[in-house]
This record gives C-alpha cells, structure tokens and sequence, in this order.
C-alpha cells in the first residue's frame, strides 16, 4: 500500500531508514518541507497526518506511514492559492529569512485543530474546562515546537491571532 | 543510521514471535530511537512497530483507567477521564517535549527513553559506562549541572528524562507487560532501575518483554494532584526538577500523599521518605519543607549541581502549598 502525500499517492522507499523528511524531499522533490537539525528539536519539518495531526517528519520512518495520508505545506491549498495562514504570515511579517516559516504554518494548522478538540496545554489554568481560551500566551505555548532564529515570533502569533479572528467573525 | 529490517506487529503474540530476534528492537513514535539510530548509539538489525497494538484509554471498575502502551501523549493528556481523575498525568504530559513530538510519542516508548545526558551522547569523545560499559563516566567530574542527586553510583550520574513517568510513580502506577514466560505487572517505581555498577541494564525487563498497557490504579484524591517542572527555558526543555504531588486533606492535615521527583534520578524518584515524614501532620509550610528535607537528606551533590538539592526542597514545598491552597 503506498502513502498518500498532498492527495497523490507515492511508492514507500525500499530502505527504512528513508525518514519521511527524506521521502518528501529527497524522493518526491517537495522541497518546502526544511531539514533544521534533524534531531526533533526545531520544527522546520512539521507536517499533518491523517486528519491534520501536526508530526515532524525527522523522526518519523516513512514506512511507519504506510497508508497513511501526509499533507505538506504544498498541499495546504490549492495550487496558485494560498492558505490564510499563509495569507496572515504575508500581512504580519512572520517571517524573515523563511526557512522555519513552512514548518510554523503546518504546526499552526494543527495547533488550531488541537485547540479547537480542547486539548489542553502547559499553559492552560483549567484542565477540565469545556472550551480553552485563544490568547497569545496559549499560541506562544502550543508554538514551542517551532524555533524561529530569526525571532519573528511576534510576527508569527500575531498572523496565528489575525487568523483565528478572520475565522471567528 | 545502521541498515535494519521493518516489521509491523499485528498483535502482541506478533511482536513476540518478531522481536525474537537478538538485535530486535520494539520501535514506537520513533522520537527517541530513531534519534539515537541515526547517532549510532542504537544499532538494531529489526524494528517491530508496536504502534498498531493497542492504544485504547479505557475506565476500569473503581476509577481506575488502563491505557494501551501505544495510545500517544496527546491522546492521554486530552481524555477527559484522565484530566478528572489524574491531572498529575495530563499536567506532565504537557510540560514534556513538543506538541509534535507528543503526537507521536507512545506511553510504552516514554516509559522507555533513553537519558539525554550528553557525554551518552557524545560517542567520539567521552567515556560513557551506559554506553560502553566499563568505559567510565565522564560526567561524574565533567560538566554535571543536569545530573542525579540522588540514587547515583560512580559508574553513572545521569537522569532518566520523562515527565510522565514522574507522575506515573507518585500514582502508584502499574505496567503490564508481555514476554516470552507469559503476562506479568511491575510496578512503575520498579520498572527502571538505579545504575550501581551497570547502568547499560536500565530496567527490569527480560529480552524481547513488551509493555501492552500501563495502569492507573483508583485513587481517590488523585483529582488532588499537579506536577510542577523547573527548567531553564518555560517551554520544550527537560526537567532541571520536577515534582509530582497528590494530596489527601483533613481537617488541615495530611491523610495521605503521594510525592515523585524527576531530573534528579536515574530513575523517577518516588520520595517514600518524605510521603512518611508527612502523613498525619498538619499541612503547613514548615511540615512540607521538613518533609522534602527528610528525602533530601539521601542527596549528593555533583560539582555543577548542588543548586538542584535547594531547588528540589522548594519546589516540594510549592506543589504541596498549591495544592493545599486549591483545596481550602
């Protein structure tokens, strides 16, 4: 059975060593996915699985995928479009040199889905509430994952919180 | 990344019949072990995926909750049953890693991680008993701010790294496994072990035993329970300390308690002694600090860590006042 990556299907690799990182680039030439450090301790390979769970392709064994279907930040919309996070990240200056910016967007997209199902996080005061408050600090926290050397985390919050407002009027 | 071969277990008596193999490992979310695959300090000949097996959270008669060994970090931080009745659980699965690495992170691979002391790491250039064994311990007079005050020997002073395994060890936590002689349960406080002479051995389980689920036992004033970690940034860092803390008052004094520490062990710390100094007195400041000091008092200091000795006493004595206060 192959993986599903951006709704097109594609051949495991032969070797399991071949990350899924490795795979999306490497093998199918999607090079919007980033290599930062390769050790799960950047983010810049944040990609979404299955319904849109946020995953770093580092460490995952694209075998371990088998089946299963991967968005990467060339499949978050349709082609010539853009994603209004992608939109927001423009607008806000999340980003200078850009090399974290593919990531951030994957990890802001599940993030939203994460915090929409209630899940809670280090920063949330009421782990049984019902709905959890969107603030920055929440954003700041849920985004840890994602380092930015540029610094453009200010940016970055404020395109994450421009775009849930846009999404909640 | 040494080459290996993948296979995918479909049940348990599966991953049994596969990991038989004598350079097998059982691989889960990949978090750890493929990060130390890739640095060459694991060099398995044959993966088996148990991330198929079960991952279900399921209630148990009494209060108790059973959770598969692949069901992944967020999935047990946001099971409302485990909020309710163990915060101390969902509160350090949170204040572990990352978002993404907790979606993909499995209990029974938590469990079992691997210490991130860097000289294990460093291959090329320090001596590491836990990966050479017999080599010697270039932490012991290195670099040691992030080592173990306590339960450390000569042979090794790292730390064993999860948070939930702290929380699991303040719960009383059981975790059942499946091996080659059939099903057994260990208790979490003695799945992992204490270095002594061999820190290559880090737990009690026989080759090829595989962890299907770990048990949260009833515990009533569980719902009276946090965990709080000290670390140097506030967000995706390891424990410098951390206290997992479950409560039971009565009229202002301690009915029971249960205590763990983590980032000061090579195991998460279950602090007997300072549960013991505390049942039965009044909650009061003094009485917390007087507790922690009774654990601490087995404590020894490294070169760069003695700070941890005062750290971990305060932060004993915050987590029981907060909880103490929460529940006024």
């Amino acid at each position: 059975m192959p993986i599903t990556i951006n709704g097109a299907p594609a051949a495991l690799p032969d070797d399991p060593r071949v990350s899924l990182l490795d795979l999306v680039r490497e093998h199918l030439h999607l090079y919007g996915t980033k290599k930062g450090c390769n050790q799960g301790a950047c983010g810049a390979c944040t990609v979404l699985v299955d319904d849109g769970v946020r995953i770093l392709s580092c460490m995952a064994l694209a075998v371990q995928y088998e089946g299963r279907s991967v968005t990467t930040i060339e499949g978050l919309a349709a082609p010539g479009g853009l994603h209004p996070l992608q939109r927001e990240f423009i607008e806000h200056d999340g980003f200078q040199c850009g090399y974290c910016t593919p990531g951030q967007i994957c990890s802001a997209v599940g993030m939203k889905a994460e915090w929409q199902r209630g899940v809670p996080s280090h920063v949330t005061q009421d782990l049984c509430a019902e709905t959890i408050a969107f603030s920055a600090d929440e954003v700041r926290e849920r985004m840890s994952g994602n380092l930015c050397r540029c610094g453009a985390y200010n940016g970055i919050v404020a395109a994450i919180t421009a775009e849930h407002a846009e999404v909640a009027e | 990344m040494t080459p290996f071969t993948y296979a995918r277990a479909a049940s348990p008596d599966d991953a049994l019949r596969l990991i038989s193999h004598p350079h097998a490992k059982f691989l889960g979310g990949g978090t750890n072990l493929v990060d130390l695959m890739r640095e060459t300090l694991e060099r398995p000949d044959t993966l088996v995926d148990v991330t198929g097996l079960s991952s279900t959270i399921e209630d148990l008669p009494g209060g108790g909750i059973l959770i598969g060994a692949a069901a992944r970090n967020t999935a047990v931080a946001e099971h409302r049953a485990v909020r309710e009745r163990f915060p101390v659980v969902a509160r350090a699965i949170v204040a572990g890693a990352s978002a993404q690495i907790r979606n993909m992170a499995t209990v029974g691979g938590n469990l079992l991680q691997r210490t991130r002391c860097t000289y294990f790491y460093d291959d090329e250039g320090s001596r590491c008993n836990k990966r050479n064994p017999g080599q010697g311990c270039d932490a012991v007079d290195g670099f040691n701010r992030n080592h173990a005050i306590l339960g450390a020997s000569p042979a090794c002073v790292a730390t064993h790294p999860s948070d939930l395994c702290v929380a699991l060890a303040a719960l009383g936590a059981l975790v059942h496994l499946r091996g080659a002689g059939g099903e057994r349960t260990v208790a979490l406080t003695d799945l992992h072990r204490l270095p002594e002479d061999h820190p290559e051995i880090e737990t009690v389980l026989a080759p090829g035993e595989l962890i299907t689920a770990v048990e949260l036992p009833a515990l009533p004033f569980g719902r009276r329970s946090t965990y709080r970690k000290v670390r140097d940034r506030a967000s995706y860092a390891f424990a410098l300390v951390s206290v997992a803390a479950a409560l039971e008052l009565e009229d202002g004094h301690v009915k029971d308690v249960r205590l763990a520490l983590g980032g000061v062990a090579h195991k998460p710390w279950r602090a007997w002694q300072a549960e013991a100094a505390l049942v039965g007195k009044p909650a009061t400041a003094e009485n917390f600090l007087a507790a922690a000091d009774a654990e601490l008092s087995q404590a020894r200091p490294l070169k760069d860590n003695g700070f941890k000795i005062e750290l971990t006493r305060r932060t004993i004595a915050a987590v029981l006042a907060d909880i103490t206060e929460q529940h006024a």
